[in-house]
């Protein structure tokens, strides 16, 4: 059969063309839409699954503080976890051996260990040093005081954060064409202007998704702490089911929260993105302005795109 | 490393000229690129290296900037040893700080622009007068807008450098040298990278700053720039400069063999 043969066809002719057909793809749709059709009904009528206990418990005023104190966490530890990174990315690409080294060992050592180990190794420092004097004299604390539950949550997930961060922010430097570094130093900008001003700033489009996944993976992370009887979001729904046996609804109101949340960061992720993209390539228009567009509404904003 | 000093020469330290190589080294591992450079560039003359790639003229360039340590010999701009400072008859390696303030008497263009993606043409051209210099804002941007002007942008202050042309963005990179109101200009192939059709524009920028007076040591494959706007040419070969004089000497009647048979090879 040869396809390729020309049919003559007057050259004034209007001619349609026809889209391809992908009838493999509303099959599948199908398909899926079965199965998780079944699913859903399953899982809904299964009385197993406690679904009145979960809506219950969804709006529980300790789960909501067990959630304020995941938050909080979260934000704390990524947040000395970023800061701490990017001084170790620095040091990691300093000219001085004595300081690259130095990044180097505390990223193999935090990397190589537990979060969980030192989570522990953390709340158990009492054991190690009693009192702690930072080798000042006059300084006198108490550990067992000094490291409350809370603070060596903090410490353990924080210092373990930055040593993954530091490797992210090194990457996102290295990304920065080197003609970079030499037109800035050209121009007699000193090695911290030139990192502030012109590398970091290029770097952030590197650095931010792999940031973004690590603020997830942290969040979820902060659940080990229940170990230590901080009182986060697994522990406070663990305290609940501990007196009503209702394990399963439980668990599923901690995982529905985390969902929440992650998804919210998800969202903040993709704008930060765009965000840190500028300059580099035009963007394609967001879910939302897709849906406007679609809807045919805010007209000015359809303009604004072009 | 080793460089030597005499008295004799400390002696006459303050040099009239812009730049002042004496056998000057450099080697990539065992790779001399540099084997003695001798050059002396006087204030307001220009300066064309020519050579086939690898022959280190590029690489003579960036020591003239501290972009590359030497290895032997001596480099002076404006009277100062390139990365040292001079205290008797010792040369004492500056700290990044110093080193930052001598760069910023000398401007550069690159063969790729290197202007910075994220910032639009006027924070390109007032970033360095306004870090490195402290300059106060109004002044630098008056000046930078008034260099725009002069290499025909001034309607894209605002731009970003990635929707220019690559002509327009040499020409920013040009302008934005110049905002530091350097003594002497260094261009490493500033034509290398653009569309034939550009090259003219870019060129025209650089014939009217050498006519203003502005010292310039260009490393160029622009024959005919060379020809018209070069007080001297220098042939680099092998790490060396194999000829010097006016363009009218070396490329219209060249004495060594090497450079006669690279410019058949370029014309």
């Amino acid at each position: 059969m040869s396809v390729m043969t020309s049919i003559p066809v007057a050259a004034d002719t209007d001619l349609t063309t026809v889209p391809r057909r992908h009838p493999l793809r509303w099959l599948t749709g199908l398909l899926l839409l079965v199965v998780i059709g079944l699913l859903v009904a399953d899982v809904a009528t299964n009385p197993r699954f406690g679904w009145a206990v979960v809506w219950l418990y969804f709006q529980d005023v300790s789960i909501f503080h067990g959630l304020l104190t995941t938050l909080e966490l979260t934000v704390i530890c990524m947040a000395i976890g970023i800061v701490l990174a990017v001084a170790l990315a620095v040091m990691r690409l300093s000219a001085n051996p004595v300081v690259r080294t130095f990044a180097f060992g505390y990223v193999s050592f935090f990397r190589g260990t537990p979060v969980l180990v030192q989570l522990l190794f953390w709340f158990n420092l009492a054991a190690l040093y009693p009192v702690i004097s930072f080798g000042l004299p006059g300084v006198h604390l108490d550990a067992n005081t000094l490291i409350t539950p809370f603070m060596a949550a903090v410490l353990g997930l924080g210092l373990n954060e930055a040593a993954y961060m530091s490797e992210i922010v090194r990457a996102g430097i290295l990304s920065v064409d080197h003609g970079q570094t030499e037109a800035a130093g050209a121009l007699g900008l000193t090695r911290g202007q030139t990192l502030r001003r012109v590398v970091l700033p290029q770097a952030m489009r590197v650095i931010v998704p792999p940031t973004g996944n690590e603020t997830i993976g942290m969040l979820k992370t902060t659940a080990l702490v229940s170990v230590l009887a901080v009182h986060d979001l697994l522990y406070s729904s663990q305290i609940i089911y501990a007196k009503n046996f209702q394990t399963i609804p439980l668990l599923i109101v901690a995982s529905l929260w985390y969902l929440v949340v992650t998804t919210v960061l998800g969202v903040g992720q993709y704008y930060l993105e765009r965000r840190y993209a500028r300059g580099n390539r035009t963007l394609p228009p967001t879910p939302l302005q897709r849906l406007r567009r679609l809807v045919g509404t805010h007209a000015n904003v359809d303009r604004s795109l072009r | 490393m080793t460089i030597t000093v005499n008295s004799r020469t400390t002696a006459t330290a303050p040099s009239p000229a812009m730049v002042r190589a004496v056998g000057v080294r450099k080697s990539f591992g065992s790779n001399e690129v540099l084997q003695g450079i001798d050059l002396t560039v006087e204030q307001g003359e220009v300066v064309c290296l020519i050579g086939p790639s690898g022959s280190g003229k590029s690489t003579f360039l960036r020591c003239i900037n501290h972009l590359e340590r030497t290895d032997g010999g001596q480099l002076w701009v404006a009277g100062a040893p390139v990365g040292y400072e001079l205290r008797g008859t010792r040369l004492h390696e500056l700290k990044d700080r110093d080193v930052c303030r001598q760069r910023t008497g000398v401007g550069m263009v690159f063969q790729h622009f290197n202007l910075f993606p994220h910032m639009t043409v006027l924070e390109n051209l007032m970033e360095a007068p306004v870090r490195a210099l402290r300059q106060p804002k109004a002044r630098v941007r008056e000046r930078a807008l008034g260099l725009l002007e002069k290499v025909g942008l001034a309607e894209k202050a605002s731009a970003y450098p990635r929707s220019l042309s690559g002509g327009q963005q040499q020409r920013v990179a040009i302008a934005r040298a110049l905002c530091m109101e350097p003594r002497l200009m260094l261009f490493d192939e500033p034509t290398s990278a653009l569309d034939p059709e550009l090259v003219g524009d870019v060129l025209a920028v650089m014939r009217d700053l050498a006519a203003s007076g502005m010292t310039m040591v260009v490393v160029t494959h622009e024959i005919g720039f060379a020809r018209d706007v070069a007080d001297r040419v220098a042939f680099f070969d092998g790490g060396r400069i194999v000829e010097i004089g006016p363009p009218a000497q070396v490329l219209g009647n060249p004495e060594h063999p090497r450079t006669r048979e690279f410019l058949a090879a370029v014309r």
